[in-house]
């Protein structure tokens, strides 16, 4: 894998020791910024692009990546505060400006249509224009997993060079060399530990100090902070009600929004008529918006209300006005048939058995929506040359851009403030907000318009999770004494959001390409193992949903190994354990997961364990669901989770993700399908897309696995990809039902 | 004109006696801590005490609140921490936190009514939405909050 190649080389220099420093350091200045870069005030010394003190006694870290309850700031002020040997209790964190220097450079890798093992020229040359394309537009992301990964060296060679720069501040203005000098717990010290000063008072002293390379970075065994439950430093705002999401945005003269949008996929609003109804007090005006119409007024609950009454609008029909859901499936089922592929992919070497038993199992994954607690929302305000945005989302770069473009202003009279994320998902990297908010603002300028989507609204229009169709053929080789398993082949149908996302976000050209977390392989060593892939093209917006194509795939391929364990009379756990010979991590999580479980351990009748692991976004998880069934109700008891993400930067984190994963890819599994009729959706609010609450939250327990890799792996998606296909393994466990389609429901 | 009772305080409104309370904090009052999250009483993230009482405040016309005292989160704590609010900072609970205020007022109301839930209470008082899925540590947060609010430290 490029990445994986890249972080190994870099990983590899440093452990080299001084020599690699110099080119290792040069490679990596260009994401430090300058000392001025990171909004400094009065009071306030800017040590480089991501690092500022303040004069009482702060150390405040740039987080250019978007909070949204995976505890990045926390993550990412940690890194900094190691090397620079800050005290915890005085990090502080702020949303620097948007700039090429907080660019999220891992996050375009993993954006590229391939697969990880694909290369030759092709792959290569897409690799080195997306770092161009990183370095050039200088992205600004949260997705794919990948922020700490991302930021872990950058981010802890500022705090070094932040360490530097304050012993030589500290040296000039005591008079003392720098060799005599350390820094610890937030000050400077002698080395026998006498203070010279604390951060804060070296404010005035940093000045015109210039960056030099530092010393090697710390190695692990010397982390003070790095691998520590410390507080996080978002939760007290959370529990005030204090924090400021994207909806408590209040800015004076502030307006409101309410649209509704086209009720079909890709329609729009070509005009409106004005009811002949009084309108209340407080109505603004009506304005097409891209995709729909919005209605302005200074209460958004007015605004919502007046909407429904006030205005017919001209809606034109998008491309399939009268698309529903059967229609659809069996469209994927002809396309799955005789459907082009876009992908094909062997591994290992093909017999063809003398006699063979063949096992086949097709599946099913419906299209999801995303939910986000917080419903969509966007201020903008256009002003004479500038337009200002404050938004929770998931790309600063991107918002600027759409802003822009709408606007008709240039890129840097756009300012973005990103907000807290009350979720994210992957449905706060769209831009189709930010289209309407500042259409809005355009239409009231000089007054900002706070845009907020009802529940319905976010529902009905989301960027969905593909639906996808799956059809697994294994061939088993019974000529032998025992038989043995020959090949396998699987051959899926979905839509690509990663060919549609860059379209709407940028116009960049479709690929016809498989998403490719969609084709990522399964770790397990088969003798013969076949992809193929088909992208469905349609009407139905697609897009990144929490673990995006692992989502759907981890469900096909764990269900029909149980399914082939099933066949060859082996135990689910065992039969894995046996595909794992020669990946000693994935083995060591299975047998974990395993282990803690209880597995094998007698159930009730009624319940049943299941298995199920997925390696994604650099990490391995492995689940055990227990189950029990009563009158069709599937009811999940407990979760025993074992995740190896390398390095851990802080424990809490990674378990609450894990558990975040889980239950969100557990009300997926339990109850999460979007339905189409007449071209629209058929959900709309929590009664019939509910998720999971409390009473039906399973017992959860997380296991760390440490196997002593170097690389770091992501944790904000992989917990979700192995709970549906653990369930539904379980299901089977208790029932004999094999469920082969999502959600989970027993005949 | 409606005068309510919030946080302690009286506010006159110049509002329609049918705006949802929620919308009446959120815009006629900048009182923000209260989330919108469904509209039709489902998610719980716009939970406030009327009278002790939690209420869905996006489905409470404003005019029926008239007379009673309604505390948000702001002022659940009458300006100190709440011990709920110790447990879940304790508890480390929120992740996005957009449900959180939601999730601490109704316990908060629990906890006034039934001092020492079982977690079939909590289950049953607790139906709120979290997408991040903090359930396990809301519910360690609830008990934790009993044993502060029984005397334990």
């Amino acid at each position: 894998m490029k990445l994986g190649r890249r972080k190994t080389i870099i990983g590899g220099i440093v452990g080299a020791g001084f020599v690699g420093v110099g080119w290792w350091f040069a490679q990596e200045r260009d994401r430090l910024g300058g000392a001025k870069l990171f909004n400094i005030k009065p009071g306030e010394a800017g040590l480089n692009g991501w690092v500022k003190i303040t004069r009482d006694d702060k150390v405040v870290v740039a987080v250019p990546r978007a909070e949204m309850g995976q505890g990045v700031h926390t993550a990412l002020a940690m890194l900094v505060a190691e090397e620079m040997e800050a005290r915890w209790d005085q990090v502080r964190v702020e949303d620097p400006p948007v700039d090429a220097v907080y660019r999220n450079v891992d996050i375009l890798m993993d954006a590229l249509p391939f697969s990880p093992e694909e290369s030759g020229t092709v792959v290569d040359a897409a690799h080195w224009v997306a770092g161009k394309l990183g370095g050039v537009l200088g992205v600004l992301a949260t997705g794919g997993s990948t922020a700490v990964r991302d930021a872990f060296t950058p981010m802890r060679l500022a705090g070094a060079v932040a360490r530097d720069l304050l012993i030589r501040a500290a040296s000039r203005k005591a008079g003392i060399p720098e060799a005599e000098l350390v820094a610890a717990d937030g000050e400077i010290r002698r080395r026998d530990g006498t203070k010279v000063a604390t951060f804060g008072e070296l404010v005035d002293s940093v000045g015109d100090l210039a960056v030099r390379p530092p010393p090697p970075l710390k190695p692990p065994s010397l982390f003070k902070l790095i691998g520590k439950d410390l507080p996080r430093v978002d939760i007290p705002a959370k529990v005030m009600g204090t924090a400021t999401f994207g909806t408590d945005v209040r800015l004076p003269d502030m307006l409101y929004a309410a649209v509704r949008n086209a009720p079909t996929f890709g329609g729009w609003a070509a005009g409106f008529e004005i009811n002949k109804v009084k309108p209340p007090e407080g109505f603004v005006k009506f304005v097409v918006v891209p995709g729909g119409i919005a209605c302005i007024a200074k209460s958004w609950w007015l605004a919502n209300k007046f909407i429904d009454v006030g205005v017919k609008p001209d809606w034109r029909a998008g491309p399939e006005p009268r698309l529903d859901s059967a229609t659809l499936w069996q469209r994927y089922e002809q396309l799955l048939a005789s459907g082009k592929l876009a992908l094909t992919r062997t591994l290992g070497t093909e017999t063809k058995p003398a006699n063979a038993q063949i096992v086949e199992a097709t599946y099913r994954a419906p299209y999801l929506a995303h939910t986000p607690m917080e419903p969509m929302n966007c201020t903008a305000l256009v002003g004479k040359e500038t337009v200002e945005v404050w938004m929770p989302n998931q790309s600063p770069t991107i918002v600027r851009l759409a802003a822009s473009k709408v606007a008709g202003v240039a890129q840097a009279d756009v300012l973005v403030h990103t907000t807290f994320l009350g979720g994210g998902f992957g449905r706060r990297a769209e831009v189709d907000l930010v289209q309407q908010a500042v259409t809005c603002a355009l239409a009231v300028t000089g007054k900002p318009v706070q845009v907020l989507w009802s529940r319905e609204e976010d529902i009905r229009h989301d960027y969905y999770r593909p639906m996808a169709l799956a059809r697994w053929r294994a061939e088993i080789d019974t000529s032998g004494p025992a038989p043995r398993l020959a090949s396998v082949t699987k051959r899926q149908v979905a839509q690509s959001p990663a060919d549609q996302f860059p379209a709407r976000a940028a116009g960049l050209p479709a690929q016809g390409k498989p998403e490719g977390n969609a084709v990522e392989n399964p770790a397990y060593g088969f003798p013969f193992y076949r992809l193929e892939a088909i992208v469905a093209e349609g009407s139905v917006p697609v897009g990144f949903w929490r673990s995006v194509g692992h989502s759907h795939g981890a469900f096909f391929d764990e269900s029909f190994i149980d399914e082939l364990a099933l066949a060859l009379k082996a135990d689910p756990y065992e039969f894995r354990r046996t595909l794992l010979a020669g990946q000693p991590r994935h083995l060591k999580v299975l047998e974990t997961a395993a282990l803690k479980a209880g597995w094998g351990r007698p159930l009730p009748a009624g319940s049943g364990r299941g298995i199920a692991m997925r390696a994604s976004f650099g990490s391995i998880v492995a689940q055990v669901a227990q189950v029990s069934v009563a009158d069709k109700q599937i009811r999940v008891e407990r979760v025993t989770c074992a995740v190896d993400c390398g390095p851990v930067i802080h424990p809490g984190i990674v378990r609450a993700q894990m558990e975040s994963g889980i239950v969100y890819g557990l009300s997926a599994a339990l109850n999460g399908e979007i339905t189409l009729a007449d071209g629209a959706v058929q959900q709309s609010n929590f009664p019939d897309y509910d998720a999971v609450r409390l009473a039906d939250a399973p017992t959860m327990d997380v296991h760390l696995v440490d196997s002593g890799a170097s690389t770091l792996g992501g944790v904000g998606e992989p917990g979700t990809p192995p709970i549906a296909p653990a369930v539904a393994n379980a299901v089977f466990a208790a029932t004999g039902q094999r469920l082969r389609a999502l959600p989970l429901r027993l005949a | 004109m409606i005068q309510l009772t919030v946080n302690g305080q009286k506010r006159d409104v110049d509002a329609p006696a049918d705006k949802p309370l929620l919308w009446v904090l959120r815009e006629d009052l900048n009182i923000v801590g209260p989330k919108f999250g469904c509209g039709v009483a489902s998610c719980g993230a716009c939970t406030v005490h009327v009278d002790g009482k939690p209420v869905r405040s996006c489905s409470l016309p404003a005019g029926e609140a008239v007379g009673t005292s309604v505390v948000t989160i702001e002022g659940l704590g009458e300006g100190r921490l709440h011990a709920v609010q110790q447990a879940w900072i304790e508890a480390q609970a929120p992740q996005c936190g957009y449900c959180q205020p939601g999730f601490i007022m109704a316990a908060a109301a629990l906890l006034t009514a039934k001092p020492k839930p079982t977690d079939q209470d909590i289950d049953d008082a607790l139906n709120n939405i979290c997408r991040c899925g903090t359930y396990s540590a809301i519910r360690r947060a609830v008990h934790r909050a009993a044993a502060i609010l029984g005397g334990a430290t």
